[in-house]
Order: structure tokens, then sequence, then C-alpha cells
């Protein structure tokens, strides 16, 4: 692994006797795309907003590069941020905007001119934009513009607190990926933070899952969703199915609620007493025709509904009145009715057990 | 874009449909009530000021032969002189008013909830005593043996004697009366300046001041322009500040309107100051107008 560009070591902020952010350390690697994720109120903008110099931690260090950073104000650290409201001025054009960091710099007009219309390129704006007022852009446009602006500051670490999120959804998925392309060409090192999880999932090189200001797991994309550390990093994921369930004597888990037993997955804990488990809806499947071999994992319910997801379809099993969602691709023959009578089943080894 | 061009393109676009004519005669409708009192109370008297201002010396009626006498007797008497301490008192305290309240201003719009009400209604508290009353407050404070002097000699032996009958003393009457007046536009304007707007040059690497020069001031200029307006042209009219807290030391164009209204019987003489003096408040009112962006202000665009 490279040698981080920033380090936090145990940050604590506290607010009163409130902990926003509580024993946070992290490296983060020079030229990654790291993304912070985690529910409103995680204490993932508090800790960005320490992280760009807008905020003191109560504990902890920040190092970049190996310097401590903690009592550096904003406007002194190479690094940059790029604001949920985006916060443009609205006095001002485009071009403005985006020079505003080399006019602090003391560069010469022309040549901040010159350099602003390279990162209007960048930010795939059109170069005529230079004169228009900021208030005349749509939503999208203003996007680029605060993107244009915060790399016309050539940070060394660029940082997002959610500019995403009060975009609508098709021109969201476009500009994730066109950032993601955009860190890949300029090779900066970005921070971002956002509540969901998919949007971290397409751009991330890694993730941070935040729970109630500490950091739940840390790990590649991948990583983060074959292997989740807990329960509550698993169902951040994406709808999952839980089962409350306890392991018995004879080394099955049984569900008191479902009347049934369940083989744990292999290579687990045996001592878990009372736990979670945890099943992906793309790994059930419907058992129908034969009966289910003994010691299968299976629990019988009503078909309630179903939803087509676009490519895939997505099923909702009512058992014991608990709701169970599986997830196939899309067929054009139904595999049943609602109301039918079905079993749904799933290999052991496709399911997570997590001790309470 | 200027109020009246804003004003003529809304026209522009309500004309063609019914409903749109009726909400316009609504509109007049509804002005009326002001539109009667703006006629009676303000062009009427404007008006026939204007026209005793043409009116031959010491005339009491408006209907005569017009002249331009008045106006040569004021330039070639000694007017200039109460103009000019009117102008300059005026330039003064709005200089004063400003770096009074802009840092007031400052960290009042960052407090919020009770607090901020309740030091809003402190403010605000002196406007609900008549201004005549607090000034001879003032007198009484200031004044030989008044609060201030004689608390000092009675403790140590020595006070600054009286402080009113002075320049200093007018300038800072006006300063104390006209302070809200410069308050509450300005934060009005600091209300347009956005925090993250802020955080964000300061992230780019602003310092402090040109936070200030290139984030704030724009931003906040329609209220500050506006605050500046309001000061300077009711303190260019200020009449009761000399007049006890001055007592004769000096004396500004509008107690030179009263004399001639009253004491010289003079209303031609009078009308004329009149006139010169909403001329200059006009100038001023003009320039002003053309730089603030109403719409902004009100968060229409």
């Amino acid at each position: 692994m490279a040698v981080p560009i920033l380090q936090l070591r145990d940050i604590d902020k506290f607010f009163g006797p409130f902990a926003a952010v509580e024993r946070v350390s992290l490296d983060i690697v020079e030229g990654e795309f790291f993304t912070i994720v985690g529910p409103s109120g995680s204490g993932k903008t508090t800790l960005v907003r320490m992280l760009v110099g807008m905020d003191t931690p109560t504990k902890g260090d920040i190092l970049l590069r190996g310097r401590r950073i903690n009592d550096v104000p904003a406007n002194q650290r190479p690094t940059c941020m790029v604001f949920q409201s985006l916060a443009l001025f609205p006095h001002m054009s485009v071009g403005e905007n985006v020079e505003y960091a080399m006019k602090c710099k003391g560069i010469a007009p022309a040549e901040r001119r010159r350099r602003a219309l390279g990162q209007l390129r960048t930010a795939h704006l059109p170069e005529h934009y230079y004169d228009r007022p900021v208030t005349k852009c749509s939503g999208g446009e203003r996007q680029r513009v605060a993107l244009a602006r915060a790399l016309a500051y050539d940070p060394e670490i660029l940082f997002f607190d959610e500019p995403l999120s009060a975009i609508d959804y098709r021109l969201r998925k476009t500009l994730e990926k066109e950032l993601k392309d955009i860190q890949r060409e300029t090779g900066k090192t970005f921070v971002y933070i956002t509540h969901s999880l998919e949007e971290a999932m397409v751009m991330s090189d890694r993730i941070g899952v935040m729970r109630e200001g500490r950091l739940a797991q840390v790990g590649s994309p991948n990583e983060i969703y074959t292997e989740p550390k807990d329960r509550f990093v698993s169902e951040f994921m994406g709808e999952v199915n839980s089962i409350a369930v306890v392991l018995r004597d004879d080394g099955r888990l049984h569900s008191e609620i479902l009347e049934a037993s369940f083989a744990p997955p292999p290579g687990r804990p045996a001592q878990v007493g009372e736990g979670t488990l945890i099943i992906r809806p793309e790994d059930m499947a419907f058992a129908n025709g034969a009966a289910p071999p003994t010691g299968a994992n299976v629990i019988e319910g009503e078909l309630f509904n179903e939803y087509l997801l676009g490519s895939r379809m997505q099923y909702q099993v009512r058992a014991a009145g608990q709701t169970f969602l599986i997830e196939k691709l899309r067929v054009t023959t139904p595999v049943a009715h609602p109301g039918d009578r079905v079993r749904i089943t799933w290999r052991a080894e496709d399911s997570m057990l997590f001790a309470e | 874009m200027s109020v009246a061009g804003t004003l003529h393109r809304r026209q522009e676009l309500q004309a063609p449909s019914r409903r749109a004519r009726l909400r316009l005669s609504e509109g007049l409708l509804s002005a009326t009530p002001m539109l009667v009192l703006l006629v009676a109370g303000f062009f009427a008297p404007l008006a026939l000021v204007i026209l005793y201002s043409f009116m031959p010396r010491g005339s009491f009626s408006p209907i005569g032969q017009p002249t331009l006498e008045n106006y040569v007797d004021i330039v070639q008497q000694s007017f200039y002189i109460s103009f000019g301490w009117s102008l300059l008192l005026s330039l003064l305290s709005v200089a004063i008013l400003l770096v009074v309240c802009y840092p007031l201003a400052i960290k009042l719009r960052q407090i919020k909830g009770r607090r901020a009400s309740l030091l809003t209604l402190l403010i605000v508290a002196p406007l609900f005593v008549a201004e005549n009353i607090r000034l001879q407050g003032w007198v009484l404070f200031l004044d030989k043996g008044g609060l201030l002097d004689g608390s000092l000699v009675w403790v140590f032996g020595v006070g600054p004697g009286s402080l009113v009958n002075t320049v200093p003393a007018v300038l800072f009457g006006i300063v104390y009366v006209f302070l809200p007046f410069m308050l509450f536009p300005m934060l009005l304007g600091l209300a347009n300046v956005p925090d993250d707007a802020r955080e964000a040059a300061f992230d780019l690497g602003a310092s402090r001041w040109r936070l200030f020069r290139d984030i704030e001031l724009p931003l906040a200029m329609p209220g500050i322009l506006i605050g500046m307006l309001l000061c300077f042209v009711i303190s260019l009219g200020a009449f009761s500040e000399s007049k006890f807290l001055g007592k004769g030391v000096i004396v500004t164009i509008a107690q030179d309107i009263e004399s001639a209204f009253t004491f010289a019987q003079n209303w031609p003489r009078g009308s004329a100051l009149s006139v010169l003096l909403i001329v200059l408040a006009g100038a001023a009112v003009f320039l002003a107008v053309r730089r603030i962006d109403l719409d902004r202000m009100m968060g229409r665009r």
C-alpha cells in the first residue's frame, strides 16, 4: 500500500456531551476515490468539516502527508470541498466563480482565464459559459461549475459533501460516472460523502461505512458487499432478509416465529447464542415442484406481491407475519401468482450470521 | 434591472389576458387609499411649496407674478453655511453609522431565536419615546452640572463642564437617533450573504479581508445602500438635534427653513430653501436607487 496522503488518528468530536464523531482512525491513499457513507446523523458531515478545516477535532490528530494540520484554517490547507449546497457565489459569472481560488493566489487575469477555460472543459462545460451568470445555470450545470471551481484550486485532496443529493435520478447517474472519470483523468485524491451506498459503490475505490460517529467498516466495495462486518453494514447495503435465530445444541439455527430450523453458514463461530441470519434477496430462490430434501433451508409462505425492477423481478413473500424478498432476473413466464403458496430456499453458504 | 423597468415588463406581460386586466384593476383598487393619501398629503403640499418658491418675497398667496428672486437671495446671502453644516453632519453621521452598525449587524445576524428578538426589541425600544424627550434626556446627561459632569465633580472634584452646545454633541445626537435606520437595512442586506458562500470562499483560500471585499460586501450592498440613503436623507432634514444639543452653535438648513416660515414670516424663501433641500436629497436617492437591485433584495431572482 502506498504512503497515505491523509491520516486520521483517533478523531473525536464532541458537541457538549454528544459525541458526533468518536475514535475514527483512517488512512487515505494518494490518488484513490474514497467514500464515507452512512445514514443521516452518523457524523459524516462533521468528520469532513474537520478534514477541510472548518471545524477542529476535540481529540485526535489529522495528518496531511505526515504533517499535523488540526489547527491549520481552511484557507491555508491545500484541500478543497464541493458543498452540498454547492455554495456558488451568486453575484459572479461562471468564469469568476471558477477563477476565485486563483484570484486569491494572485495569479494574473490572462493566466486565470486560460486555466479557467481548461477547468470548464474538464467539467464538461462549454467555453462560452465563462461569461454566463451562475444564476442562469441549470442544476446540472451548477454542479459542473462547483466542480470546476474546486479543481481550479488545484487541491491535493478534493472533498465532496453529498453534492449530488438534490439532483434527479438520471442526471445523478450520469454525473456519478463522470465524476469517477474526472478523478481518473486528474489523478487527484477524492473523498466523497454520501448517504447512498449505491452512489458509493459506483464511484469508489474504497468505502468507509459510518454509524453513530464511528467507522463500522472500511474496505473495497466488493469486500463490503460480500463480507460485511456486522448486521448494520449488511443491512445498510440494501434490502436484505433478516431472521432472528438461536443456535441450538444440534448445531442448527432455530427461528421461533417461523417454527423452522436452518443450517448455519459454514465457518462461522459456533457460540453465537442469539443472532440474526441475513440472506440477500438475490440469494433466495423458489423451491417449487418436488418436496425439499430434509435439512434444507426452507420457508413456506404466500406470494404477496411482485415488482418489476427493469432487468430484474422482485417478489415479496409473507410467512408468519414476516416479509421476505426474492430477486431474480426478469422472466416472461411467471414463477407464481400473487396469493399462491410458495416455498423459498437458499444455500447455507450464501447466508450471513451475526451475533446480537 | 431597475424598478421602473421591472414594472414596465410586468405590465407588458399582463396586458393580453382578461384575468390579468382584472388583477390590474384590483391592484388599482387596493392602492386607492394610499393614492388619495399621497396626493392630498404629499403631492399637493409639494406642488404648493414649489409654487410658493417662485412668488415675490414675503408674499402670502401662491398666485402672483412668478420670480426667481428668492433663489437669487439664497445664493447671495449666507445660506450656504447652513446647507454646508447639514451636508457635513449627514455625511459624517452616515460614515460613523456604517462603522458602528456593521460589526453589530454581523454579530446580531449570528444570534438566533429568543435572544435575537429580545435584542431587536431593545434596539427598537428608544423609538417608542419621542425624539425630543430623548434628546432632552441627553442634555440633562451632558450639560454642566448634569449627570455626567455632576457625578465626576462629586467623585473626583473636576468634570468636563458642559458638553452640549458643541458640534460633536449635535453629531452624536444624529448618530444616536438614526442608528436603527442604518442597522435594520444592513441586517436585511447581510441576510443575503449565505453562510456557505462565506465558507466556500474561505475554503478556496480567501483571507478575512478578501471575504469581506469579494463576498460579504457585494452581496450585502443593497441593504447597506438603503441604510446609507435613509440615514443621509433624514439626517439632512435633522432639526431637533442641533436645536437641543447644539443650542445655536450651528444652524442647520432645516432650522433656517423653520425660521423662514415662522419668525421671518417669509414663506416664499422657506419654500425655495425647501425646494433646494428636496433637490439635494432627491439627487442622492436617484444615484443610490440606480445601484440597488430591488429584485434580488426581495429574493425574486
